[in-house]
This record gives structure tokens, C-alpha cells and sequence, in this order.
């Protein structure tokens, strides 16, 4: 029983993309495509509008770097983020405050903050997101260890689909802290987004489609050295997908789900009108 | 979309005869807070017996509490049995996979923290693939030789209640045949502590929807459900997911995104609010929490449905409450039995005459399961009696 329906063409808007080294769509996508340099020194940390100034400075990493990328592909997507369902996905959540929590109740368990308490959900940043936006539309978040966007991008591609309606998307992650970077692998910080829509429209960047494949296929690898430069966090699976689009090439890619089962993406990319004038 | 198997394990007991059986005779499982090295003076609802289990050898490297609790949830009710069976019937990489958890193993992580040699995790702590929320569900995905698509939810609590709307959207595009969907969370200083800071924790049993109701029991419990195509004696026939957009730590004051949550629900079941036989609220015990669903529930429901809330069984098992109480709801449609509440004494004045005390029995035709968490995250899962085949 290995027969598949046809998955219906999804379309892509509003990519989104931030890390120290890319801090934005636009250098971001130069890079990839070989047309510019990473920023030097460093960006700090994103510092997403959302946020009134106070709440920006508390925020928590991950709510930072979610709150940036989901912000600019809406912003792109000339879409109303009220009105979007929201997928976040990320393999480990805030590692900082994972680090606060298991410190302080392994010193004194009643020191423990309230503020810190709820911010260590895994859903804080989707809902600080909705909170912000006033999204009443439906949000999820998702882990999936090293393929956590591969795993948030069915979801959403899975949800966009099965209810023809427009679906954010974005995955993040940042470097394990404290003690808990003896044991958590991931490294600096990254974080994407995009708008997936079950239609084409003025913003589409490319249209795609979609299926799994079972068996030990190799991963789409990334490119750039930029781009490797990132492999180092969680949420690197996402990289070839944004490598792709920066390029705007047709492309297959293969992004692990697991040892044996991928999503395959076939990318089709949308003569975009500002590139012919 | 047909249910062909459920289970949930919970301190009133492992499977679905021992849950059955606490809510027919109202017999809480909550005990005294004996969990931990300095106990905070609350109840909780702890599943007995985890700290003898040991996990099969093949498996022993993913030990931890909440491993153990799952491992323990997937031995009733012949769940592993329906699970090879539909392995066979679909192959392995056709059923998905997924699973909410609120906290995963972060209680092991709290562990492995009192252990630190030079600041760092001891050499039998250095499982990266324990230490993370997919944890749950790549153990799971081992002991059930699944090798379908897999993720972990983790919108606190309402995690293991949206579960059910993935794997029903990959069922409908014909990604996968089936989906094991579920969740497990279990007691850990995080949530003790955490909820204590946030004084949500009552220091008695809980009352839901009692006027002098004074905070949560926490609770652990592992819960699955088998879902496969098809028509069968149980259905999930709607599900709905809406946000708050209010605060992170408190409901919305009029349960806006809790009703958007339930008219999607009732929409997608084709139902209207007077066929559900039975609710099974969220009903946490906290203030908020149950004076604004107890509104909700008044307002959108004839004062002859039958509603609760079994958190004062189970404690409240956060990212595992939404399966529980969905097991719960499959149950009353098999055997008719609507469920009381207990420890509660005195319904608060605002509550409609749909909260009961006590349990009934009566066809159920319909149930809906409300799971609400953190973040203002909203579920309602609608099920029913299908044909059976």
C-alpha cells in the first residue's frame, strides 16, 4: 500500500531569514547567491517591532529571533498576520531559560521566577506572536529534533492544504547555554519563516510540490560557506530550502524527516515582476 | 476518520479499566505531594510504580521518567498489539506519528543538573536525543518500529489534544494510512515549582468549578489513540484550534479563543452545540480557567448536556491532558458513562446546570473534549459514535 494522492502546489511568499552573520532576507539571499558579503562584525540579536522597547530588551532569545523572521515575512507577504494560522517550530525551545530553570531548582527550587516559568513553554514565542499580532487563527508548535523545519514545513505545507488557507511558518533555535551545552549540539543563532498559500499571487517567490519519500535518501546539501558556516544549529535543515529560493533556480530538494524517510520539494521559482524592470 | 485503538495510564491507574472504573465510582487518584526531595505542600496525581520500571534493553538508553511512563501507557489495552498489526497492514512508513508533551524529559535534564562535574553532564548523562522535547516521540517511534512522519507538540496544554488534527490532515491528503497520535508528560520540579511561583497550585485536592475552588493538582499520564481511515464504532469527527491573542499565563476574560476553538470543532462535525452528550472540560480548578469555560459552557450548551471535568481523578497532566480526556470521551460513547467531578462540593453560582457532581450513564452520541494552554493555545476535539463496520 504505497500509493500517494497527489499533494495540490503549494506557493511560497515573504522568505525570511536572520542569523548573526545574515541578519535579514536581503543580505541573506545576496550571499547565497554569491552576490555579497556577511555582515562584519556580527549582528547582536534581532530586535523584532513587535515587541513595545522594554519587552524587546526582556525577551527571551528564541521570542526574539521567532518574533524578527515572522514579522518580515508577513511584512512581505503583504498578508494581515491576524489572520494567518501559525506553525513555530523548534528542536530545543529557549535553551537559556532551560539552562535558568534546571540551575535554580537544582539551588533552590523556590527561587524559581513566574515570568521565566511561563516563558519556558515551547509555544512562548507563537504566543507572544499571536498576543502581538492579535491572532485568533490557529498556532502550533513543534519539535522535531534535527528535522524540525523539515517537520514544521509538512506541517504547515499538511495544514495549508487540507484547508486551502494561507499558513505562517517559522523555525528557530539558539545556542545551548550553560551546562547544558555539554550534552545540545546547536550553536549560534537561526531563524526563517515564510508564507505558504494554496494560491499564486503578486508576492509568490516560487511554487512547490510536495511528497514523502521512504528510504535513506541524502540530504540536499547546503552551499555556501555562509550557509555551512550555520550547520552548527539546530535548525539548519531549513538552510537548503532558503539557499534555494536565493537562487531561483528550478530544484529538487531532499530534506530528512528521519534515518529513512524525507519531504521531497520540488521548487519551481515565480519571475518575480521587480527582477524585469 | 475511525479510532481503532485508545488507552491512557494515569494515577487512578494503568488503562482503560482502571480509568473506568475511578470514574464510576468517583474515586480520585490524587494523593498527598510526595514527589521529590523537598515536597511543596499540594496534591498530585502521581501513576505509581516508575521508579521500578526498566526499560527493555534495546531501549535502556532513552531511560528517563517520562520514557518510563510511556513505555508503561503503551503495554495496556493491547496497544503495541494494534500498532504491529497496523504496521503490517500499511507498512511502517505510511503511519505518522505524534505526540504532545509539555515538558518531555526535562525532568532527566533537572536531574543531570544536580550532577555536573566541572559544569558539565556526567558520562551517563550525555544523551543528546533525551535531553530535548522529541525525546517522547523518538522513543516512541523505536518501540512501536515506526518510520512514518513524526513530531512532537508542545503548545503546553493543549498539546496531545491538537495531535489529532495533524494526523487527520496527513490522513486526508493521503500522506499516511494511520497515525499513533498521544502524549505523555510527567511530574518534574519544572511544572511543581513552576506553577507554585505562578500560585496556581492548590494546597488541597482540587475542586474544578467549586466556589471555593483554590488552584491545580498536578498530575503525569500517558495516553494513544490509533487513528486510521474509515468509518468504525469511534470517530473523531471535528476538531478546532483558535488562539487567545490575550496573555500568555491567562485566558481570555470572555473565552474568546476557547468558543472560536469549539464552533470549529462543531463546524467540521456538521453538529450543532445541542447534539453533544457529554463535555469534558478543561476545567483546571483555577479560578480563571473555570469561570470562564463554566460561562462558555452555559451560554453555548441546552442545560440538558452533561459536563465535568476529570482533573480532579487525574490531576492536571498538562501536555498529556488532551489525550486523557479525549480517552475519556471514547469511553463514554463505548459504555455511556458520563463522568462526575469529584472533591468538588459546591458549583459555583456562575456555572450552568451542565456541570454535575455526580456520574450518569445514558446513551452518548457525541462528546467534546476542551483542552486550553499557556500561550492562550486552544483545542476542542469532537467525537462520536460512527457505523460500526
Amino acid at each position: 500500500m504505497t500509493t500517494t494522492n497527489k499533494t495540490p502546489t503549494l506557493y511560497i511568499e515573504g522568505p525570511a531569514f536572520w542569523a548573526a552573520t545574515l541578519p535579514g532576507w536581503e543580505i541573506a539571499s545576496a550571499v547565497f547567491r554569491g552576490d555579497g558579503a556577511p555582515a562584519d562584525p556580527p549582528a547582536k540579536r534581532p530586535s523584532p517591532q513587535l515587541l513595545a522597547p522594554a519587552e524587546r530588551r526582556r525577551a527571551p532569545d528564541t521570542v526574539a529571533l521567532a518574533l524578527e523572521v515572522a514579522g518580515a515575512a508577513v511584512a512581505a507577504s503583504g498578508r494581515n498576520a491576524a489572520d494567518l494560522p501559525c506553525v513555530f517550530a523548534s528542536a530545543h525551545g529557549d535553551l537559556g531559560i532551560n539552562d535558568y530553570m534546571c540551575g535554580t531548582l537544582a539551588a533552590d527550587p523556590l527561587l524559581l521566577s513566574p515570568i521565566k516559568f511561563h516563558n519556558s513553554v515551547h509555544n512562548a514565542a507563537v504566543g507572544y506572536w499571536t498576543i502581538g499580532t492579535g491572532c485568533m487563527a490557529a498556532s502550533n508548535s513543534l519539535a522535531a529534533y534535527e528535522s524540525s523545519f523539515a517537520s514544521g514545513l509538512l506541517e504547515a505545507a499538511a495544514q495549508c492544504a487540507a484547508d486551502q488557507r494561507a499558513v505562517l511558518l517559522a523555525g528557530y533555535d539558539m545556542p545551548a547555554v550553560g551546562a547544558l551545552a555539554s550534552v545540545t549540539t546547536s550553536r549560534e543563532m537561526l531563524a526563517v519563516a515564510l508564507v505558504i498559500s494554496p494560491t499564486r499571487s503578486a508576492r509568490t517567490v516560487a511554487s512547490f510540490e510536495w511528497s514523502l519519500a521512504a528510504g535513506a535518501l541524502p540530504a540536499t546539501p547546503v552551499r555556501s560557506d555562509a550557509a555551512r558556516a550555520l550547520r552548527v544549529n539546530a535548525m539548519a535543515d531549513a538552510l537548503p530550502l532558503f539557499e534555494a529560493l536565493a537562487r531561483g533556480e528550478s530544484e529538487s530538494l531532499s530534506l530528512p524527516l528521519s534515518a529513512t524517510l524525507s519531504l521531497q520539494v520540488q521548487l519551481q521559482p515565480e519571475l518575480q515582476l521587480e527582477a524585469l524592470s | 476518520m475511525k479510532i481503532s485503538a485508545f488507552t491512557a495510564t494515569s494515577a487512578v491507574g494503568v488503562g482503560k479499566t482502571a480509568l473506568a472504573d475511578a470514574l464510576a465510582q468517583s474515586r480520585s487518584g490524587l494523593r498527598a505531594n510526595d514527589f521529590g526531595a523537598s515536597p511543596l505542600p499540594t496534591w498530585i496525581g502521581r501513576v505509581d510504580g516508575l521508579e521500578e520500571l526498566r526499560l527493555p534493553e534495546e531501549l535502556a538508553a532513552w531511560d528517563c521518567r517520562n520514557n518510563r511512563l510511556a513505555w508503561l501507557g503503551l503495554q495496556a489495552d493491547g496497544f503495541m498489539e494494534a500498532v504491529a498489526a497496523a504496521r503490517k497492514r500499511y507498512g511502517p512508513t505510511r503511519i505518522a506519528l505524534i505526540l504532545g508533551t509539555s515538558t518531555s524529559s526535562i525532568g532527566e535534564t533537572e536531574l543531570a543538573y544536580t550532577q555536573l562535574a566541572d559544569g558539565a553532564f556526567p558520562a551517563d548523562q550525555q544523551r543528546p536525543k533525551v535531553h530535548t522535547p522529541h525525546s517522547l516521540s523518538l522513543f516512541v517511534q523505536q518501540a512501536l518500529g515506526l518510520e512514518g512522519p513524526s513530531e512532537t507538540i508542545s503548545t503546553a496544554c493543549s498539546s496531545s489534544a491538537k495531535v489529532f488534527a495533524s494526523a487527520e490532515r496527513l490522513i486526508r491528503l493521503g500522506l499516511v494510512d494511520a497515525a499513533v497520535v498521544g502524549g505523555v508528560d510527567t511530574l518534574c520540579g519544572s511544572v511543581l515549582f513552576g506553577f507554585n511561583s505562578l500560585e496556581l497550585v492548590s494546597p488541597e485536592p482540587c475542586r474544578p468549578f467549586d466556589a471555593a475552588r483554590n488552584g491545580i493538582s498536578l498530575g503525569e499520564a500517558a495516553g494513544f489513540a490509533l487513528l486510521e481511515r474509515g468509518r468504525g464504532p469511534l470517530e473523531l469527527l471535528g476538531y478546532g484550534e483558535a488562539s487567545d491573542a490575550h496573555h500568555m499565563s491567562t485566558p481570555h476574560p470572555e473565552g474568546l479563543g476557547a468558543e472560536k476553538a469549539l464552533d470549529d470543532a462543531l463546524a467540521r462535525a456538521g453538529l450543532a452545540a445541542a447534539a453533544i452528550d457529554y463535555i469534558n472540560m478543561h476545567g483546571t480548578a483555577s479560578t480563571k480557567n473555570d469561570e470562564v469555560e463554566g460561562a462558555l459552557v452555559a451560554r453555548r450548551f441546552p442545560g440538558t448536556t452533561h459536563a465535568s471535568s476529570t482533573k480532579g481523578f487525574t490531576g492536571h497532566t498538562l501536555g498529556a491532558a488532551g489525550i486523557v480526556e479525549a480517552v475519556i470521551s471514547l469511553l463514554a460513547i463505548e459504555t455511556g458513562l458520563k463522568p462526575g467531578n469529584v472533591n468538588t462540593t459546591t458549583l459555583d453560582a456562575e456555572c450552568g446546570p451542565q456541570i454535575k457532581l455526580r456520574p450518569a450513564r445514558g446513551e452518548v452520541r457525541h462528546a467534546l473534549s476542551n483542552s486550553f494552554g499557556f500561550g492562550g493555545n486552544n483545542c476542542s476535539l469532537v467525537f462520536g459514535k460512527g457505523a460500526a463496520e
